[in-house]
Parts: C-alpha cells; sequence; structure tokens
C-alpha cells in the first residue's frame, strides 16, 4: 500500500492559487467581515464580504504572512472566486456541496473540485474548510470567531 | 553515536511501514516511541502484581506498592533527588507546573507580586501562571529572547531587580533546541528571593540532570517524552517546600486523618498524590530510566548533539531553509522553514516519504510572534535515529521544493 498520491492533494489549480491567490486583499466597502482560526497549525484568515440585497457583490481574504499553508489559501482563493456576484443562498448551497465533498460525497461544482484530493488526507480538511466556515459565520452575519476547534463537521 | 542497529529492533513500532516507506519519526520532542522493555514491565506488572498502592493487607498489593515505589526510587536517582520523598508522581510536565501553582502559588503569590516567565517556554509554563496571577492581581513579567534564541540575561536581570516571588524557565527550549544555563538562572534569581521552577520536558529525556546542582526548587517533567508511557511524569521539589505547602487534590491517599469537618494530610509525597495512582505509568517510568541508564545519558545527549549537527550542516545547504536556534548548546531539536512553503504542506509532503515531523507553533506562540513566523517545521531526535534518518528527512524537504518551486527570496 503506498496511499494516496501526493499530485492528488498539490493539484496544479491549488499550487496556481497558492502562489498568485486570488482577491487577496482588504475590502474597503466589506458590510460582512469574518474571521477564521485553526489553532492547531496557526491559519488565520480575515474575509470581507460586500453583500448587496441577496447578492455577494465582492469578497475578498486576507491572511497575516506566514499564517495560511497552501491548502487553506489556495480553498479561500478558489471560494472567492466562485461565489463572487452570486446569490447568498448560491454560496451557501457550494459550502454545503464543499463539505460533503470532503466528507466523502461527490465532487463539489467547477474548480472547487480541485480539493477532491483532500478527502485522502484527513489531516488538512480542516484547512481546505477554514475560509468556507468564515464565509458562513459572515453570510448568517455571526460575529463570533470561527474556530475549527468549534465546528463539529469541520 | 550509539548504535542504532541494535537499539531499533526494541522498539515495535519502527518496523511499521509509512505510505510503504521506512517510518522516519523525528517527532521525539512530541513524543517517544516505546522500547519493548518497557512495554513488557507494564504488561508483567498486570499480568503478575496488579493491586491497588499502599492500602491492601495483603502479599500482592505489597507487590504493587513495591513497584510503584521503586519507580520513585528510580526516578530520585536518574536526576538526583534531594530525597525520594522529593519525588511526587502526576502525569506529567502540565500537570506538575499547574500543582505548583495551584498549591505553592496560591498559598505564595500575593497582590502585587511578580511571577516571571521567559519567552521560549512552553504553553504549559506560561498559562498556569497568567491564570494564577490573573486570580492574585500578580504580575507576569515575560523574559525576551535574544536574536540567536536564548533568554536574555540582561532583561533576566532588569526583572529580578522587581524581586519576583518566582521565576520560571525551561532547562531546554522545545521550540529552539536552546539548553540554558539552568543552574545560573536558578542562583540568580535565588539571589533575587524567587523560587524557581524548571521545566524539564526537554532536558530528562536528553541530558543528565541533577537538580542538586540545578539547585531549582521545582522541577517538573513527562515520562512519555523519554520512552516511558504517556500519564507518567513528575514534580521533583526541595522537601522543605513541599512539606510546607498545601494538597494540591483532596481525595483518597493524601490523608492522614479525615473527620466531619476537617482533615490532616499524608507525608510528602503522598500527600500530593490523591486518588489511585496510574501504577503502570510510574513502572513503565523506571523500566524507561532503567533502559537510558544502560545507554548512558552523556552518551544519549552526544549522539543526539551530532545528529543535530548533522541535520542543521545537510538542511542549510539547501537554498531557501533557515534553521532557527542557536549555533551551540543546543540539544536534538531542528526547527526550520524552506522559502513560502508552509511548514503544514511540508509535513504532509514529508509524511508521504515516511518522515514524521510537526509543523506548526509547538505550543510557543509568543516565542512564534518574536521570530516573526507563523509555524515552523521542527524535526527532533531521540536514541533510535541516526544520519539515514536525517537523509530520508533531507531529500523529503528537496522533494516538497520540487513540488512547490521554492520561492527563496
Amino acid at each position: 500500500m503506498s496511499g494516496p498520491d501526493l499530485g492528488d492533494l498539490y493539484q496544479q489549480t491549488i499550487l496556481d492559487h497558492n502562489r498568485n491567490p486570488r482577491n487577496f486583499r482588504r475590502l474597503e466597502d466589506a458590510n460582512r467581515t469574518a474571521e477564521g482560526n485553526n489553532p492547531l497549525c496557526g491559519d488565520r484568515i480575515h474575509l470581507y464580504v460586500q453583500v448587496d440585497g441577496d447578492t455577494i457583490k465582492d469578497i475578498a481574504f486576507q491572511m497575516p504572512l506566514g499564517a495560511g499553508c497552501a491548502i487553506s489559501k489556495a480553498s479561500a482563493s478558489l471560494m472567492t472566486d466562485a461565489v463572487k456576484g452570486k446569490p447568498v443562498a448560491a454560496a451557501e448551497a457550494m459550502f454545503q456541496a464543499f463539505r460533503d465533498m470532503l466528507a466523502g460525497g461527490a465532487n463539489a461544482p467547477g474548480k472547487l473540485a480541485a480539493f477532491s484530493g483532500v478527502r485522502a488526507f484527513p489531516s488538512r480538511i480542516k484547512c481546505a474548510n477554514l475560509a468556507w466556515h468564515a464565509l458562513h459565520a459572515a453570510l448568517q452575519n455571526s460575529t463570533e470567531p470561527v474556530t475549527t476547534e468549534s465546528a463539529r463537521d469541520f | 553515536m550509539l548504535d542504532t542497529r541494535k537499539l531499533r529492533p526494541e522498539f515495535p513500532i519502527l518496523e511499521r511501514q509509512e505510505n510503504g516507506k521506512r517510518l522516519v519519526y523525528l517527532d521525539n520532542a512530541a513524543t517517544s516511541q516505546k522500547p519493548r522493555q518497557v512495554l513488557e514491565a507494564i504488561e508483567h506488572y498486570y499480568r503478575c502484581h496488579n493491586a491497588n498502592v499502599h492500602r491492601g493487607a495483603y502479599g500482592l498489593a505489597v507487590e504493587a506498592t513495591d513497584a510503584y515505589e521503586a519507580a520513585r526510587t528510580a526516578v530520585a536517582r536518574f536526576v538526583n533527588a534531594w530525597t525520594r520523598e522529593a519525588v511526587v508522581f502526576t502525569r506529567g510536565t502540565t500537570e506538575s507546573i499547574n500543582l505548583v501553582a495551584g498549591s505553592w502559588g496560591r498559598a505564595n503569590v500575593q497582590r502585587g507580586d511578580t511571577v516571571v516567565v521567559t519567552a521560549m517556554d512552553h504553553h504549559s509554563n506560561i498559562v498556569p501562571w497568567q491564570i494564577l496571577c490573573q486570580e492574585k492581581g500578580a504580575r507576569l513579567r515575560m523574559i525576551e529572547i535574544t536574536a540567536d534564541g536564548r533568554i536574555d540575561l540582561a532583561d533576566y536581570g532588569k526583572a529580578l531587580e522587581a524581586k519576583p516571588k518566582l521565576v520560571a524557565f525551561p532547562y531546554v527550549s522545545n521550540s529552539l533546541g536552546t539548553v540554558n544555563p539552568a543552574a545560573q538562572l536558578s542562583k540568580l534569581a535565588h539571589a533575587a528571593g524567587a523560587v524557581t521552577v524548571v521545566d524539564g520536558a526537554q532536558s530528562t529525556p536528553h541530558l543528565r540532570v541533577d537538580v542538586q546542582a540545578l539547585d531549582c526548587d521545582f522541577y517538573a517533567f513527562s515520562g512519555h517524552k523519554m520512552l516511558a508511557p504517556m500519564g507518567s511524569g513528575a514534580l521533583v521539589a526541595k522537601p522543605a517546600l513541599l512539606e510546607a505547602m498545601p494538597p494540591y487534590h483532596g481525595g483518597g491517599e493524601m490523608i492522614e486523618r479525615v473527620w466531619d469537618d476537617r482533615s490532616t494530610w499524608n507525608k510528602i509525597p503522598h500527600k500530593f498524590e490523591g486518588g489511585t495512582p496510574n501504577v503502570e505509568a510510574a513502572v513503565g517510568l523506571g523500566a524507561a530510566i532503567a533502559y537510558l541508564e544502560h545507554l548512558g545519558m552523556e552518551r544519549v545527549a552526544e549522539h543526539e548533539q551530532e545528529l543535530a549537527r548533522v541535520a542543521i550542516e545537510r538542511l542549510s545547504q539547501i537554498e531557501g531553509v533557515t534553521v532557527y536556534g542557536p549555533r551551540d548548546h543546543r540539544a536534538g531539536v531542528v526547527p526550520f522553514t524552506y522559502g513560502d512553503v508552509h511548514p503544514h504542506d511540508l509535513a504532509t509532503i514529508l509524511d508521504r516519504d515516511g518522515v514524521c515531523i510537526r509543523a506548526g507553533h509547538h505550543c510557543t506562540q509568543p516565542l512564534m510572534r518574536r521570530l516573526g513566523v507563523a509555524a515552523t517545521a521542527r524535526a527532533s531526535f531521540y536514541v533510535y535515529n541516526d544520519v539515514d534518518d536525517i537523509e530520508a528527512l533531507v531529500s523529503a524537504v528537496r522533494k516538497a521544493g520540487e513540488l512547490f518551486g521554492v520561492l527563496t527570496s
């Protein structure tokens, strides 16, 4: 048994988004923000969302220098690309699909399927989920910082 | 160097394969693997001698008590404790330090007092003091570290001017590998009127410890980092301090007489060992000590220092690798980062080659902030590691570089 291949985890899309994260900035016009924390590895994300009516008009994120592994950074980057301009309900549905995928279900739509390989690396599922939990918290207008140690299904 | 070809077969777990590769276990600062001798001692205890200790009038209970107390004698000898009564069995370093904070600290630290810790302490030697200081309205003062990862002695001297009640520091840093001048630090603290608490979690497994030569007041360590089972460990303290301290946990065994409304306390160390103790852990710790004494702690220390030297040399040859901690006076702990590859990704990639390292903040967040990194990768060695393990580490790190196309600037 040689186990899953590293190439399944670090797919080209993920390496690219890690090196060149999209929407990687502070969003001055944000009306929703959330903090995500993975205390085990020190990953931290600040998520900025501008919700206009029922639509995510703009979204961006920041991670303190060195505070994001490739999986968490690429996941945040791909997530912001995927939900920008989408209705809030569609973003929540994507969150569900993403979570289901990592729990062993079908692949999430579009580029998000790049994270299907994370399933074979249980210790990294929290990294992939972090940004999505932060988004969920922001959309719920929750002021509680998100931590990978509190969400049951992280 | 130790003969690892002879030692490795004594550690059954090292026979297992990890992702089709030989297991290269380099996370010994987190916990060590256990030799057959320790596993067999625990099994033998349960097969042949198990009973509750210190209370049975029958032969089996006497044997269990003898096994438990023999382990105490072994610990006392291993760290050169003042007396065998100076050894209180605990679940490990964390519980030992919490015992000091909860008993000595609560009885002696008052509003306005100062407690000193260092910026290289593990959270287990910071947080109990934070809790105590918050409860008492005392001040917690953190000593800075130098650029090369040592305790800043100038800042230490300044902190002592405030006449702190207690000074806590690690003998060996788990994040940097620094071996601190514990005897000197203790002497300076005593001159300022403080009692000293030494976190011995990373020193006891790796070098010869002599608490009387260190002249510290409290010395805490864990068994699981030194070949013994998890949940084993001890607080070693000057007997006069233990005598004067109030109990920590109330319950059976720690009492002398119990009245309706009050009790009197058992003698030390039993005063601090309420409830049925973890006898198997103590027995396993005794067996681990016998194993280490047979190897000789000077040789253990030399072996690991040599491995650390080779690892630092080999890792430093990779462009983009930064090794943290001092160049000399260091133990077998090698923390490093590699360009812009996050340590967590590095650990995942290394794991595919069977190489187990730790990635993260190593329970030293104040230190990480001072180093200006969110996380480091850490390789740490023990008696069964050899130069082949370092080669496996180095080649896996190079592989990570190829996968990620490391940016080194």
